[in-house]
């Protein structure tokens, strides 16, 4: 099997605070770490290569320099060869943009590495949270989809995939080559070796440039985004909080019971 | 693409029986405001089969139009059928603005949608405006764990679209004398061209958890200590007529099953009442149930960022405070 993971390293959202004063996100100290849901992907990847010995994974990020750390990370547990895709030409790129983008990219991994069988992507990422740019690549490479899996299955040329529904799960079926977006799996992502880890450290990650893809400029970054961040804020809170303290539990739960039978919420 | 009319579309996404789901109808609520600003009508997009009913339950819920596809075809939900249908409508129809429900079908289908038909989409919206200067839509949505919310428009491309979270708009309050005009759409597509099969359904095991809908939920977290400490949380909740929600943290445990998770992984919910019971209310929590009417927070730690959402609190341990509760409400019952 040959199989792609599009990876995209995020600040460790659990990590941030915002500045009280400036309400801003405070991103100095907050770790850099590889998307979850993009670990689940890799993983169920390496579960597929452990079974059909031969297979190959190769990982693909657009990002900064710096997103090369995630890649190495992913070369540490299961992949084995890596491609950045950088390019100033690519920042501010909403979903429909890095989508556009990453569909070329793939098609030029592709002419290197062979066309891939299943190309795998993490549900959403943490920091945006918008799930779209799994299926916006299956869209431009014409592929089927299948999202919100939490389990694949080979079957012949085809992947069963058990996709996370509202009401359960559904076995959902396609013809390789495919999409499958990953969700949370039963299983964690392995950890690497000290033997890994160095291996990662010295491997060589490939580096992609708006110059070494068919891109047209103007569909990529701000200018190829259609949406665009108007602004941000925080949250507000300003509850007037009532602490019932009667002097016991007792008499304070006899007090806010009451008040909630007042309000007909009891 | 150029919008020719200036309508809002709604997709209102049908179940397995061809029923519309909540969601939908949630949509029409906020829906038919931003119709109105943008001068244009309000439409439901019913696509399925067997959807007779979901048809009515749009109408009644405000639609001044339905746009209906129906087929076999259409009967569960596909990518491929149905990205058909919806990309095939609103090239004829060219409306300024769509809203989708963020369910996974929904977003599944959005990207899809808009990778096609080359439109901007925001994802996972948790309140809609106008934007004054502009007339877009604002799509306000949660970024960063929920740390930050984000204003986001799409100045350009037609129609602008977004998926809204189920649970922050509340249905609206159905009106069976209402009609509303009926358009039937006869787009066929091809069984074999669909790429996807649904090969088994697996129903989810134990009781359906109903949180975006319920008017109560008394919610565990943390402090509820481990699976038995859901226990008095579910009388208490059976009790008043609510269900049971639960924190990440609680959820991560293995003590309660992902399904009554709330918060910016789990449901959007916005109960009358939301009892957070050993939550301290993490960011990425508050984003999943700030929007309740009223907050009650039980905690031992007076420091938990919980009491700043919360209406009523009461520093304490919900493990005596619950089960007073519980003893409370039968004599009021009594």
């Amino acid at each position: 099997m040959n199989m792609l993971v599009c990876v995209k390293q995020v600040p460790d959202t659990t990590e941030i605070k915002i500045d009280p004063v400036t309400n801003t996100l405070i991103r100095q100290g907050v770790p850099s770490i590889v998307n979850p849901y993009d670990g689940y992907a890799l993983e169920t990847a390496a579960r597929i290569k452990d079974e059909n010995p031969g297979s190959k994974i190769v990982v693909l990020s657009m990002g900064p320099k710096q997103a090369q750390d995630a890649l190495r990370e992913c070369l540490a547990v299961g992949a084995d060869k890596a491609y950045l895709l950088t390019d100033n030409l690519f920042a501010g790129s909403d979903t429909l943009a890095t989508s556009y983008i990453l569909s070329r990219a793939i098609a030029k991994v592709q002419e290197l590495e062979g066309a891939f069988d299943i190309i795998f992507c993490g549900k959403q990422a943490i920091d945006g949270d918008t799930a779209q740019v799994g299926p916006q690549i299956a869209e431009y490479l014409d592929l089927p989809q299948i999202t919100y899996g939490i389990e694949v299955v080979l079957a012949g040329d085809s992947v069963r995939v058990k996709r996370d529904s509202d009401a359960g799960y559904t076995i959902t079926a396609a013809k390789m080559p495919c999409v499958v977006t990953m969700t949370q799996t039963f299983y964690e992502p392995r950890y690497p070796s000290i033997k890994s880890k160095m291996a990662a450290k010295k491997a060589v990650i490939q580096q992609l440039t708006s110059a070494d893809l068919d891109v047209d400029p103007a569909r990529c970054g701000l200018k190829g985004s259609p949406t665009h961040v108007k602004k941000t804020f925080v949250p507000v809170r300003n509850k007037n909080t009532q602490i019932i303290n009667e002097g016991s539990a007792e008499a304070s739960t006899h007090k806010l019971v009451e008040l909630l039978h007042n309000a007909t919420l009891f | 693409m150029e919008a020719k009319t200036k309508d809002l579309w709604v997709f209102v996404e049908t179940n397995d029986e061809g029923k519309a789901r909540n969601v939908g109808l949630e949509l029409l609520n906020p829906g038919r405001e931003l119709a109105k600003q943008q001068g244009g009508k309000l439409v439901a997009v019913v696509i399925g089969n067997n959807t007779a009913q979901a048809v009515q339950a749009a109408v009644a819920a405000g639609a001044d139009q339905v746009l209906s596809v129906e087929g076999e075809e259409y009967a569960v939900y596909s990518t491929d059928a149905y990205t058909y249908a919806l990309c095939t409508l609103a090239e004829k129809y060219a409306p300024t603005t769509i809203l989708l429900g963020a369910t996974p079908n929904g977003r599944d289908l959005g990207p899809r949608f808009s990778a096609r038909m080359q439109s901007g989409l925001t994802a996972d919206c948790t309140a809609l405006e106008i934007d004054a200067e502009t007339g877009c839509v604002a799509w306000i949505r949660p970024a960063f764990g929920g740390n930050l919310m984000a204003r986001i428009l799409c100045p350009e491309n037609r129609p602008q679209v977004g998926t809204v979270r189920p649970g922050v708009f509340k249905k609206p309050e159905p009106d069976p004398s209402r009609s509303a005009e009926i358009v039937v759409e006869p787009l066929s597509f091809a069984k074999e061209k669909i790429r996807t099969q649904i090969v088994e359904v697996i129903r989810a095991a134990g009781e359906q958890v109903n949180l975006e809908g319920a008017d109560i939920i008394i919610s565990g977290g943390r402090g509820v200590g481990g699976p038995e400490g859901f226990a008095p949380l579910k009388e208490l909740a059976e009790l008043v007529g609510g269900s049971v929600g639960a924190s990440r943290a609680a959820v991560d445990a293995g003590w309660i099953p992902h399904a009554h998770q709330v918060g910016q992984t789990g449901k959007t919910v916005a109960p009358k009442l939301y009892v957070a019971c050993g939550i301290s209310g993490a960011i990425q929590h508050l984003a999943g149930m700030s929007g309740s009417d009223c907050v009650v927070a039980i905690n031992k730690d007076p420091e938990a960022p919980i009491f700043e959402v919360a209406d009523f609190g009461i520093v304490g341990d919900l493990k005596e405070v619950v089960p007073m509760m519980i003893d409370e409400v039968k004599k009021l019952r009594a």
